[in-house]
């Protein structure tokens, strides 16, 4: 089966839960009065259930005919791509939404630009420590002396030392 | 009409005045182009600034600056980056980001700027000219009138659908308003589909999705398949625009800036809404062979919403100055500063304090203009963004995609949603879905279901369909702007 039937797959069993709680559970807890209403909290994602599950079954049973394209890249090839490299970047990612509260800005982003361009295969590390530290700087001083968003530099203890 | 026109260039073309919309114009774009950082928060954050100075016609005249800063700002991540971090310049991305990957990012930008500053001083135009009489005709929508004018705006989905597409693009569109439907309703403060997790009361972020969907997959596109941003490899080839292109953008310039704005007059439609719809109405009305150019890089398709935004951007100061009302969420900020300095807006504005009406709608010309000779200099150098080497630019891409999410929401769980809905935007991606949809979804969603509710609960049911003719008339309009296309394609192969 092609990835837009599957993909279509998940989406109807997204939208056959949607609708299940839409049409069976939601309204439970809601208040006598409420009842009364034309319009209940449940009553728009009914309708988005029943529409989204028909455009669903349209693509999972090919009742559309429509040429079948293959995008800029071919998932069935993805190993001749830089899939690692991806993979790489996207953990990265990962890793900084758990690290930027508890080691603090500063460290966090500069790390996360260094670390991503060394896995893009730059290995100049004098212009990437330049580039990610002075980066990191330029973006936190905008963000939080210009702008007054809190984001915490340095991790908590660091900060408790230098009696931050 | 005229005294007060004068009274307003007295007061705009100050020194001091000139400076502030010169600071408002440069702080907005610049701040603009960060993801995340829309003209409300920009605003908010200016706010003080310009309490400080005392005088409300400075004070508005900077404020106003920032706000046009901030969406043109916004447009230029678009088109470079395909980040739009707010809902006004999404649609800029669908043609400008194409256009930038064909090496044509000069061109695009000096578009968008024409685009903008033709859209902001035509709504100038039409503000003074129809400001008092729009106020009464903004009153006329009602709820109804909202629900149809938004799905008018998704008829914009219609764009979307190539051959064999058609279903796609309403799966994506259900689905974005299926996403709009997590968290706490306006209309019914009930959490609704957060599965018990308390960071999702709120609902999703519109810019924590904008990223996942446009410039995270983008970026690991990059990844997988080496290639420069813009195959000029940096080199500014186009920056002018042919005397034809100009000839083919300036109807529909014409024609935005006139739609953009009235849109933007009706309190809860806004730049957003304005944007989509004039892609949309371009793209229906455009001859089959241009409408399969809408998406891959045409002029139009960028032209029409970076005009009808600014138009629409001008458009809200209606209700906000003749009425009081505000018309967006960035008015309400604009109307609690001018609280906040003791000028109440209304109906009696224009009459007691005709120096603060006057000095906004000219600091609007000038600040547009200011705009488009600081920005169009700027254009080769704000270009080069793509010129970067991919080693160096796609971590400052998935840095700023998750800055943009952070500071939005505060909040790191919002990241993780990033990475998580961006490997859902790359699979759909690899599968062909149009992305564009699910936005248009869940940015129209929650306004969609609030004033469908209303509506249903005014009528105690769906008699307002029929009892309103105005809202007959855009649901009639919607389904021949989805229908209009295929109707032509239709004749065209039956003439043969």
């Amino acid at each position: 089966m092609a990835l837009d039937r599957w993909i279509a797959l998940i989406f109807l069993g997204i939208c056959l839960t949607y609708g299940y709680t839409a049409w069976f559970t939601m309204d439970d807890g809601l208040a006598p009065f409420m009842r009364r209403n034309p319009v209940w909290p449940s009553t728009f994602p009914k309708v988005l259930s029943v529409f989204g599950s028909v455009a669903a079954f349209i693509i999972l049973l090919g009742l559309e005919k429509g040429e079948e394209k293959i995008g800029e890249i071919d998932y069935r090839r993805l190993h001749e791509y830089k899939l690692g490299q991806a993979l790489l970047l996207l953990g990265l990612m990962v890793v900084y939404a758990l690290c930027l509260r508890p080691i603090g800005f500063l460290i966090s982003t500069a790390s996360f630009l260094l670390l991503g361009s060394f896995i893009l295969g730059e290995r100049k590390w004098h212009i990437m420590l330049l580039i990610a530290l002075s980066a990191t700087f330029v973006v936190w001083y905008l963000v939080q002396e210009v702008l007054g968003i809190y984001m915490r530099p340095l991790p908590a203890f660091i900060i408790a030392l230098i009696g931050g | 009409m005229l005294e007060g026109i004068l009274i307003g260039l007295q007061t705009a073309l100050s020194f001091q005045n000139l400076l502030l919309v010169v600071a408002g114009c440069l702080i907005g774009t610049f701040i603009g182009m960060l993801p995340g950082l829309g003209p409300m928060s920009i605003i908010a954050i200016m706010i003080p600034v310009a309490i400080s100075m005392g005088d409300p016609s400075a004070a508005l005249i900077l404020l106003a600056g920032v706000y046009y800063g901030a969406i043109f700002g916004g447009s230029t991540s678009s088109i470079l980056l395909n980040a739009p971090g707010v809902a006004g310049t999404v649609a800029s991305s669908f043609d400008g980001y194409p256009m930038a990957q064909q090496g044509k990012a000069g061109k695009a930008l000096t578009i968008a700027a024409i685009a903008s500053f033709a859209g902001g001083t035509i709504g100038a135009i039409l503000l003074m000219i129809f400001a008092p009489m729009l106020s009464s005709v903004a009153l006329l929508f009602h709820s109804a009138e909202y629900f149809a004018l938004m799905i008018v705006g998704m008829s914009a989905i219609a764009a979307f659908a190539g051959r064999g597409q058609v279903a796609k693009a309403l799966l994506m569109t259900v689905f974005g308003l299926i996403m709009a439907t997590v968290g706490e309703g306006a209309l019914f403060n009930l959490p609704r589909f957060t599965m018990g997790i308390m960071d999702l009361q709120s609902g999703f972020g519109f810019v924590t999705l904008a990223m996942a969907m446009f410039a995270l997959p983008e970026a690991i596109f990059l990844v997988l398949k080496p290639k420069n941003l813009g195959d000029s490899g940096g080199e500014i080839k186009e920056l002018r625009i042919t005397r034809a292109e100009a000839r083919a953008i300036a109807p529909i310039i014409a024609r935005q800036s006139v739609q953009g704005f009235f849109i933007g007059v009706l309190p809860g439609a806004g730049a957003t809404i304005a944007s989509f719809l004039g892609y949309a109405v371009e793209r229906n009305i455009a001859p089959k062979h241009e409408q399969d150019e809408f998406g891959k890089g045409s002029i139009k398709g960028l032209a029409a919403p970076e005009t009808a935004n600014n138009a629409a951007c001008t458009g809200s100061f209606v209700p906000l100055l003749t009425l009081g009302i505000p018309g967006s969420g960035t008015t309400a900020i604009l109307l609690g500063a001018l609280i906040a300095l003791n000028v109440t807006p209304g109906p009696r504005l224009m009459i007691d304090e005709p120096q603060i009406f006057w000095a906004v709608i000219m600091s609007m010309f000038i600040g547009n203009l200011v705009l488009l000779i600081l920005n169009l200099p700027l254009i080769p150098y704000i270009a080069k963004v793509l010129a970067i080497p991919r080693n160096y630019l796609i971590p400052f891409i998935l840095f700023f995609t998750l800055m943009g999410a952070y500071i939005g929401q505060n909040n790191a769980t919002e990241l993780l949603l990033l990475v998580g809905f961006g490997v859902c935007g790359i699979a759909l991606k690899f599968a062909n879905y149009p992305l564009p949809p699910l936005l248009i979804g869940f940015i129209l969603g929650g306004m969609m279901e609030d004033n469908f509710s209303r509506s249903m609960q005014l009528y105690g049911g769906m008699s307002f369909i029929w009892e309103r003719p105005m809202t007959l008339g855009l649901l009639i309009l919607a389904v021949s702007l989805v229908l209009l296309p295929g109707f032509r394609a239709m004749r065209a192969r039956a003439t043969g």
